[in-house]
């Protein structure tokens, strides 16, 4: 049983290397305040991600586990309470129990969430920036994540930076637009070569490029280029999908403080305890 | 230096480790039961609908809005003048139940009109008094009243013939107190906020 | 308790008296808490503990996220998104019980290996050692069936593939998997029994808990040297052991509060590191994701189940000899269970006359290699099945298997063993003598 199993790795190690499964993508590290023990969200930067959804995405993209009292939440975009529901009673929401059961829309009150995607195949972004991993590896071993972090708002802010002129091997009319971050799109057989392997990083996407420079202009002006836009609306949707960061790592830090606490107390203790049984009796 | 056994009389320094130990054990186990206890608290969204603002800009001089509000039947009557007056005239005393039964009162006011109506917001013309809102949930066992009708030209409750005036005070029947008042207030002209 | 000679329970005060006549609670309480325990146990006796506290703490959370949760395919998602924003302190509940489950796997996994090493499992605690397997495989359901809940995509696939499983056993393979998930394939009707069972398994769980305790309360612990503690009289049993309490109850403390603030520290700063961001995308029934991947703990058994691939020479022999009622499909599920059945038959397998790892040289090296073997297994099960890695994760069954099979029965007969402390006593001196310092020396011995 033995030998057949060394012969069996023998061969294993003659073959060459899989075809790979998927394109490669191109992931920013890009730099958030959330990040680590002590991050927290930039207020501003979560506002100005809300005027991009809003402006942008909202035309397609639904955000239908968020209720807009949240947008007033201290840890949040931190609106003040009549802004908050002016914003609110922009929208229009399904309301089933008007006319008659039927149902019909009307403006939205700060206990309603955001209504559903529009589009059907661009997905409802509540939860989108943990629905997805920025970095992996290497090799199966999730060191990346454990130091960079899981990438979910890398992910995003890289995608929607990520679009790129297509590359030459692509034919003209290939459908979808090219984007370097993205690599569960369509990929033109022009452009793998005769071994399986991808020619170019990512792949074409459905979504057309949304942002493209000073596309939302903030009463602050702080920058608005592509590049700092895609950070900003990742961290909108960052806190979206995780809105009790701030509290959470908050709790955390306390916690770990008071643990330890206990932890040097019940050392020393346990040590007094101990004493007479660990050095011997004369 | 030597260590004895432990059996001290009253506590001393050595046993204050002991001691402060315990102490943060125990904190630590109430800040890990806390929050379990506090989860069964009102959640946000309940909470977010325990306050629900009604835009009365469309219910004309004469008529009633009813709204559901944390399950129950609210009432908004924008009553007329000969309503108002009605309710203005009757003697406290001759009532089933002399309390206000307003929520948005300190204590047992007597129900007089003025107890039981809505102050009007500014910038508007409706007549002072005008507005009642109130639960409509009969008092005696439940049921919903309807409205115009009854002999005191309020509502009546056909499940066991209460009738209440045009303030919505018992009058006659089985029911033991006036409808209740919740907490209501205009935040403008057009829009009265429940709760 | 054990057969350890040992002061009994005497009821003092009236109050006592009374109830102890009515119900011996207290004795057995006292008796318990009391236990005679080896005072040589190392930090790898604090494990039990753990699963203890984890297993509470998880029921815990577990009811009162219970209290907020609908288990209906078209709500459950987001009844979860309902926990994490709106409930009072939901999010973290949630983290908790979530990575709670990663916990219990952590403990568990270094219980184990702690009884394979120390021949924990040896004669006379099979029994101990059985009812802790059977914990194992309920706790992998349970926690199987909870991750369902969240109907995620890897929450549907995942149980899918899993179900999926049972349908490859021969014959009735098809109905069993039927009369599992009520339906033709997962939906509703697995959703809810799945809710029903992961609640109540558990507390099964906590009865067998007692039943463990109960089991190696009545041969008395192991420890490192394997020796038993001595049982001729009661001055020499007091020089082997301790009271339970309060010498080991305030160690345990201490390890719980030092791994718990590990466990916070990820809770509060990385969460969903342990987790699959495809189970933040609701339940798609028409797409399955790329890589379905279960949760850690169980990929050095998903690892097992997909070695054993049509193409391997030990599943076509016996594809063949049962006239292929027996195929791969089958062979791997069976080859999985296995993996733990043949954990469960180590009392009958280990040859050795020596029970701690401790004076067994050779057994050392062997123990090591399956240690790294189940780590190797649990990181090929994440890869996908193409190129090296299933060679690689059919190299890590092989020895998983061969480890019980063949190196425990084998090595008992022909390994040259150290020879073990005569006593527990000697031991603990060894260890703890006043030469190797110390500021305190007693005048009285320990009463």
């Amino acid at each position: 049983m033995i030998k057949t199993l060394t012969l069996t790795a023998a061969v294993a190690l003659g073959l060459g290397g899989a075809a790979m499964a998927e394109p490669e993508r191109e992931i920013e590290d890009f730099d958030f305040s959330f990040e680590g023990i002590f991050g927290s969200y930039d207020t501003l930067q979560l506002q100005r991600g809300l005027k991009i959804y809003t402006e942008i995405c909202s035309g397609c993209h639904g955000l239908e586990y968020v209720a807009f009292r949240t947008l007033a939440s201290e840890n949040g975009p931190a609106l003040p309470e009549e802004q908050m529901r002016e914003y609110a009673a922009r929208i229009e929401v399904f309301d089933p129990d008007l006319f008659d059961g039927e149902g019909d829309f009307r403006p939205a009150t700060p206990a309603d969430t955001y209504p559903g995607s529009l589009v059907a195949n661009a997905p409802d972004l509540s939860v989108m920036a943990k629905a997805r991993a920025g970095f992996e590896g290497p090799y199966g071993t999730g060191l990346n994540q454990l130091w960079y972090g899981m990438g979910g708002p890398e992910y995003i802010a890289s995608l929607i930076s990520g679009y790129e002129e297509a590359p030459a091997c692509a034919p003209e009319d290939f459908p979808g637009y090219y984007n370097t971050a993205f690599a569960a799109g369509g990929y033109p057989q022009s452009c793998i070569d005769e071994d399986g392997e991808y020619l170019v990083v990512g792949s074409w996407i459905a979504m057309a490029p949304p942002l493209y420079d000073e596309a939302v202009e903030f009463d602050d002006e702080s920058e608005n280029d592509v590049e700092a836009m895609s950070a900003d609306v990742a961290a909108f949707l960052m806190w979206a999908a995780e809105p009790g960061l701030n509290t959470r790592k908050t709790a955390g830090l306390q916690g770990v403080i008071f643990l330890s606490v206990l932890a040097v107390l019940l050392y020393l203790t346990n040590k007094r305890l101990w004493a007479r049984h660990k050095h011997t009796k004369e | 230096m030597s260590t004895t056994d432990d059996h001290h009389s009253e506590p001393t320094r050595r046993d204050f480790i002991y001691y402060a130990t315990a102490g943060a054990g125990a904190v630590v186990a109430g800040a890990a039961v806390w929050p379990l206890v506090n989860s069964m608290n009102p959640s946000k969204d309940v909470l977010a609908l325990a306050s629900i603002r009604v835009d009365v800009s469309g219910v004309a001089q004469g008529t009633q809005l009813t709204v559901l509000w944390q399950g129950k039947p609210v009432f908004f009557r924008y009553r007329t003048a000969e309503e108002i007056e009605a309710a203005v005239a009757v003697d406290v005393s001759d009532l089933t139940d002399p309390i206000a039964q307003n929520a948005n009162l300190t204590g047992e006011e007597p129900a007089i009109d003025a107890n039981r109506t809505l102050p009007a917001p500014e910038g508007s013309d409706a007549p002072e008094g005008a507005w009642l809102v109130q639960i409509g949930i009969c008092t005696h066992l439940g049921c919903v009243p309807l409205g115009e009708a009854g002999d005191f030209g309020g509502w009546f409750c056909p499940c066991h013939g209460s009738h209440y005036d045009t303030a919505g005070r018992i009058r006659k029947g089985p029911a033991p107190r006036n409808l209740e008042i919740p907490i209501a207030s205009f935040v403008d002209a057009t829009t009265i906020q429940l709760g | 308790m054990a057969g350890i000679p040992h002061d009994h329970y005497e009821p003092r005060t009236g109050g006592e008296k009374w109830l102890n006549r009515r119900l011996p609670i207290l004795g057995l309480a006292y008796d318990t808490l009391m236990l005679p325990t080896p005072k040589n146990l190392n930090w790898m006796w604090i494990w039990g503990i753990v699963l203890t506290l984890t297993l509470v703490m998880q029921i815990a959370t577990g009811v009162i996220l219970a209290m907020h949760y609908v288990a209906d395919t078209d709500v459950a998602f987001s009844r979860i998104e309902h926990i994490m924003r709106n409930v009072n302190g939901g999010d973290m509940i949630r983290y908790v019980h979530m990575n709670g489950a990663s916990l219990f796997f952590f403990a568990v996994y270094l219980h184990i290996f702690r009884s394979l090493y120390y021949g924990s499992y040896k004669a006379p605690r099979e029994v101990t050692w059985i009812i802790g397997i059977l914990m194992f495989v309920l706790m992998m359901g349970t926690a199987f069936m909870g991750y369902v809940l969240p109907w995620g995509q890897m929450s549907f696939h995942g149980t899918a593939v899993i179900t999926g499983l049972f349908g490859a056993i021969p014959f009735v393979g098809e109905a069993v998997q039927t009369w599992l998930l009520g339906a033709g394939a997962v939906g509703e009707p697995a959703l809810n029994r799945f809710f029903a069972l992961h609640y109540m398994l558990p507390f099964i769980l906590l009865g067998m808990t007692l039943v463990h305790i109960w089991a190696f309360h009545t041969t008395g612990n192991n420890n490192p040297t394997g020796v038993e503690v001595r049982r001729t009289s009661k001055q020499d049993a007091d020089k082997d052991t301790l009271p339970f309490w309060p010498y080991f109850v305030i160690k345990d403390f201490l390890a719980l509060v030092v791994i718990f603030i590990g466990f916070f520290a990820v809770v509060a700063f990385m969460p969903n590191y342990l987790g699959h961001p495809d189970n933040y995308i609701p339940a798609n029934p028409l797409v399955t994701p790329a890589h379905i991947v279960p949760e850690w703990y169980f990929l050095p058994f998903y690892a097992i189940l997909r070695a054993f691939t049509a193409d391997v020479w030990v599943v076509m022999l016996v594809d063949w000899v049962t006239f292929g009622i027996v195929d791969a499909k089958f062979f791997g599920v069976i080859a999985m269970f296995g993996a733990i059945a043949v954990m469960a038959l180590a009392p009958w397998l280990d040859t050795s006359s020596i029970r701690s790892g401790r004076y067994r040289p050779m057994f050392k090296w062997w123990f090591a290699l399956l240690v790294v073997d189940f780590i190797v297994l649990m990181w090929v099960g994440a890869r996908p099945a193409e190129g090296i890695y299933p060679y690689i994760s059919l190299i890590g069954a092989a020895y998983w298997f061969g480890y019980f099979l063949l190196v425990l029965p084998i090595l008992g007969v022909i390994e040259k063993p150290l020879t073990p402390p005569a006593t527990i006593e000697e031991d603990f001196a060894a260890h703890y003598s006043p030469k190797t310092g110390g500021t305190t020396t007693v005048v009285n011995p320990a009463e």
